[in-house]
């Protein structure tokens, strides 16, 4: 698995807990280690074991903390680059939905070996939508429904998101877009860095 | 209404970027993005050539070389800022008499979304800036995790380097690797001698062949020294060319001097390196714990030293054996200058010169 999937829930962890509580994570997931390095390969076994400690030592839902996982990685200040990123996909959150089925080959544009779920968009008419999520690690239906929360923040968009479950082995989402500019959403200008 | 209206209007989606000049050379519209760059007043009426200057190719000057260069690329910028500068291509049309000029900011795309407060709507749909925005941030962003990687991975290095006992170019143990079994071997109260083995000429082979051919040697010297001495013997490379060398259990001189003899013509050999003959020798002293009543490291490593010196004295390729007397006449020949110290040495029998 790519160092940065496991140095995001690291970040996750102890920006939002501390960094005692990510000792006691890591401590059960992968002894002998106490920090990530994004730019390293870890063993896929690694990062499950990882999310299902901190479920355990956070207390939190597995479900409830991969969507939290996947607000905290496009919200949070410290990620910040990561949200201009996401921001890149569309000029409004329909646009940015269309730009999902794209996403995994965008991140292998700026990281060569990062692989991320498969996503598969259907539209299904009067701003209805299913997103599909196939990915090594459970939950990732989960974590896109944190993210795809906190992104419709970012544009400003009102939605309503719900996991419908696993089929075959893929997460499906379903979204309700309800008003596209339902708030005035945070700023994005192309030509800031971050 | 103007009969190429719809035209125009199919040109601002297409190329946002596009300036139209009429058969007088004025301009006659401007696309929505284009007019950003001039910071909100229009240049519509304005000729084409005082608003803009083709700097490649250099004589596009009038409309009748401006069409003549249709379809090449051209290099433009505004004659308000040198700084911003354009590409270009020019086709006839959409009127008879009318040429398109569709702008584009090339690779100062990055400052020019930044000076103008430019976002996606102001580029086609299909055109693939925002991509290359995208991919520019995107690489930097991994370009920034690796360098602090780069940077947490170098200074670990430094401390790992720091903490080490051994020397990375021959294997051997460093001064640090040393140190630390020179006092195990006092605190254990073991007999042994300590040698130092400097090399002789070595500077000039690093001068005249290069520091390739120095490290080779080194590694060539250390090996040599390796095997002379037993396993439990160890062996050091303190400074550039400085080795010493912890002999254990031998109390009698012959022997030590019968070593240190081998050794000294070992390395006097000439060593091979990518056809040149580097050739070196070395000079050594060597010192006993059985000289002491207390054995004390750092007084051996003195003592191994100034025997050291004898040797070179005596005509360096020598083995000299520390002696009280050798003590005294250092502390006599300070501030009188250096001159042969007379100590018993031995010198190996040795083919050539090698001075």
């Amino acid at each position: 698995m790519h160092g940065l999937v496991n140095k995001a829930i690291q970040s996750f962890v102890i920006d939002n807990y501390g960094a005692t509580q990510w000792s006691a994570v890591v401590r059960v997931a992968h002894p002998g280690c106490t920090e990530f390095e994004a730019m390293w390969t870890y063993e896929d076994a690694i990062t499950p074991r990882l999310l299902e400690a901190s479920s355990d030592v956070l207390d939190r839902p597995y479900p409830e903390l991969m969507e939290d996982i996947g607000a905290y990685l496009v919200s949070h200040p410290n990620l910040e680059p990561l949200r201009r990123l996401m921001r890149f996909g569309g000029m409004d959150f329909e646009d940015f939905l269309y730009s999902l089925d794209d996403l995994p080959d965008r991140a292998r544009l700026a990281v060569a070996d990062l692989e991320l779920p498969r996503l598969d968009l259907r539209e299904l008419g009067e701003g209805r939508y299913v997103l599909s999520c196939e990915g090594k690690i459970d939950g990732s239906g989960h974590l896109f429904l944190g993210l795809l929360r906190a992104m419709a923040d970012d544009y400003g968009a009102l939605v309503t998101l719900d996991h419908q479950g696993v089929q075959n082995g893929v997460e499906q989402v379903s979204i309700t877009l309800l008003e596209a500019a339902f708030a005035e959403g945070r700023e994005f200008e192309l030509g800031v860095r971050a | 209404m103007d009969a190429q209206t719809p035209l125009r209007d199919m040109l601002d989606v297409l190329c946002p970027m596009n300036v139209i000049v009429d058969a007088d050379g004025a301009i006659c519209n401007v696309g929505p993005t284009a007019l950003r760059i001039f910071g909100g007043y229009s240049p519509v009426k304005k000729s084409f050539f005082d608003v803009f200057e083709v700097a490649r190719p250099r004589d596009i000057t009038c409309t009748q070389s401006l069409r003549a260069a249709a379809g090449r690329k051209l290099h433009l910028h505004l004659h308000a800022s040198q700084k911003r500068a354009l590409k270009a291509v020019a086709v006839p049309g959409p009127g008879p008499d009318e040429i398109t000029v569709n702008l584009s900011f090339g690779i100062s795309v990055i400052d020019a979304v930044r000076a103008h407060a430019l976002t996606a709507a102001d580029f086609a749909p299909t055109d693939l800036a925002i991509e290359m925005l995208y991919l520019m941030e995107a690489k930097s962003a991994a370009m920034e995790a690796s360098r602090g990687l780069s940077r947490r991975l170098q200074s670990a290095r430094a401390q790992a380097e720091q903490q080490a006992l051994t020397d990375t170019l021959t294997g051997l143990s460093n001064r640090r690797g040393l140190d630390a079994m020179l006092a195990e071997m006092l605190a254990e109260g073991e007999e042994f001698a300590l040698m130092h083995v400097d090399l002789d000429y070595f500077k000039a082979v690093n001068d005249t062949l290069g520091h390739a051919a120095g490290d080779f040697v080194l590694q060539r010297v250390a090996e040599i020294l390796r095997s002379e001495v037993r396993s439990h013997d160890t062996v050091a490379r303190t400074g550039g060319d400085e080795f010493v060398l912890l002999l254990r259990q031998v109390a009698e001189p012959p022997i030590l001097d019968q070593i240190a003899l081998r050794m000294i013509e070992r390395l006097t050999q000439p060593i091979p390196f990518e056809g040149e003959d580097c050739q070196i020798s070395a000079s050594a002293g060597t010192t006993l714990t059985s000289y002491y009543e207390v054995a004390d490291a750092e007084r051996m490593i003195t003592d191994a030293d100034l025997a050291l010196y004898a040797s070179k004295n005596a005509g360096r390729a020598r083995h000299t054996f520390y002696t009280e007397d050798l003590r005294a006449r250092m502390v006599e020949r300070r501030g009188a200058g250096a001159g042969n110290d007379g100590a018993a040495s031995s010198a190996p029998e040795v083919q050539g010169d090698v001075a």
